[in-house]
């Protein structure tokens, strides 16, 4: 989780069985049925459905749980496709509208049936850009920023991101068709000590925490820690928590009244 | 006939002579078509640096203090610097 609160992702590699990545080219090739806006998930993907299968692999159906919890809704689901040799890439975009909360957060299922090459386009992702405060594509005259991921990555791979990420389908310049089935999650219950929190005290938590992206400027990185350990107090219910002192030494207002002016 | 050339970098603070952090780059000529996520690596190290491959400075972003109450809000990239260079295309 704490990869997660640094980075705004994660990753699972190779994550569904290799049958269901070859059922899957042809079930998103068909295209997927809209369903409204806030359904239920056992509503929205009937049971035996692809989807249903999908968001409860083991691994999967784990994740989505520390993350946003039980029962979340979809939010929506749409297939994306790069076609192949030609096309744009899309400029670098927050999904949505711009989303400040800072207690709650959407998941965003990213799911890859196919192998992903660099030349297929994989999707560009900015690794710490989820609390940036911008609206949709307005960051698209962002082309290139130190540190990005350009996806590249096994058949099977569901890559799970904040709902704030800056990312964007790259240019397909290989000759095959790439696919991406995409899934949002709204969260139904308070969003605190939804995951297996029996390391929360382990040093590496806040090394996680501390990752610092080759992208951030020299002062707005130091804004990044301090947003960072607002989510996380949020996330842990733990208002003690802090990195290197950066929100307790801005929020100090001292009651005590001095002896020597009593 | 000449054509613009665009380089726009985001550099780690104000000055200049900062390290890249960004890049996007737009070419008048149409000999290139540089497009989102297509580098991981930086054109130049710094701005400077650009100015030394004979890039001309256009603009560079204001400093502009924070808002009350949105002191600790991160936002686009504040150190944005737009270079040109005008290239004769016969």
């Amino acid at each position: 989780m704490a990869r997660f609160v640094a980075h705004g992702s994660l990753r699972l590699d190779a994550v569904v069985p290799e049958a269901m990545n070859e059922e899957a080219l042809k079930v998103l090739a068909d295209g997927v049925c809209g369903v409204p806006y806030g359904t239920p998930v056992a509503e929205a993907f009937p049971e035996g459905s692809f989807s249903r299968r999908l968001v409860e692999l083991d691994r999967v159906a784990g994740a989505l749980r520390s993350l946003v919890g039980p029962d979340p809704l979809i939010d929506h689901h749409h297939v994306h496709i790069r076609e192949p040799e030609g096309g744009t890439a899309q400029p670098l975009h927050g999904d949505a509208i711009i989303d400040v909360r800072p207690d709650a957060f959407d998941v965003q299922l990213m799911y890859y049936p196919q192998e992903v090459t660099l030349e297929m386009g994989g999707t560009l992702s900015v690794p710490g850009s989820h609390l940036r405060r911008t609206n949709e594509t307005d960051t698209g005259r962002y082309q290139n920023l130190r540190g990005q991921t350009r996806l590249v990555c096994p058949a099977g791979t569901v890559v799970i991101v904040h709902h704030g990420i800056w990312h964007g389908g790259r240019r397909n310049d290989s000759a095959v068709k790439r696919y991406m089935y995409k899934i949002r999650f709204n969260p139904t219950v308070r969003q605190v000590r939804l995951w297996n929190t029996g390391d929360l005290a382990d040093p590496a938590v806040a090394e996680e925490l501390r990752t610092r992206f080759p992208w951030y400027e020299n002062a707005a990185g130091r804004l990044e820690y301090h947003n960072r350990v607002r989510l996380w107090r949020a996330l842990t219910g733990d208002d003690s928590f802090d990195l290197d002192h950066w929100v307790t030494r801005v929020t100090n207002r001292p009651n005590r009244v001095s002896r020597s002016h009593a | 006939m000449k054509r613009q050339q665009v380089l726009v970098l985001y550099l780690a603070h104000s000055g200049l002579d900062a390290a890249v952090l960004g890049w996007a780059s737009y070419d008048g000529t149409g000999l290139t078509n540089p497009t989102t996520g297509d580098s991981d690596e930086p054109p130049y190290d710094s701005g400077v640096a650009a100015l030394r491959d004979g890039w001309r400075l256009i603009q560079a972003s204001q400093l502009i203090p924070p808002g009350k109450g949105e002191e600790y809000d991160v936002s686009f990239l504040k150190h944005e610097f737009w270079f040109e260079k005008l290239v004769d295309v016969g």
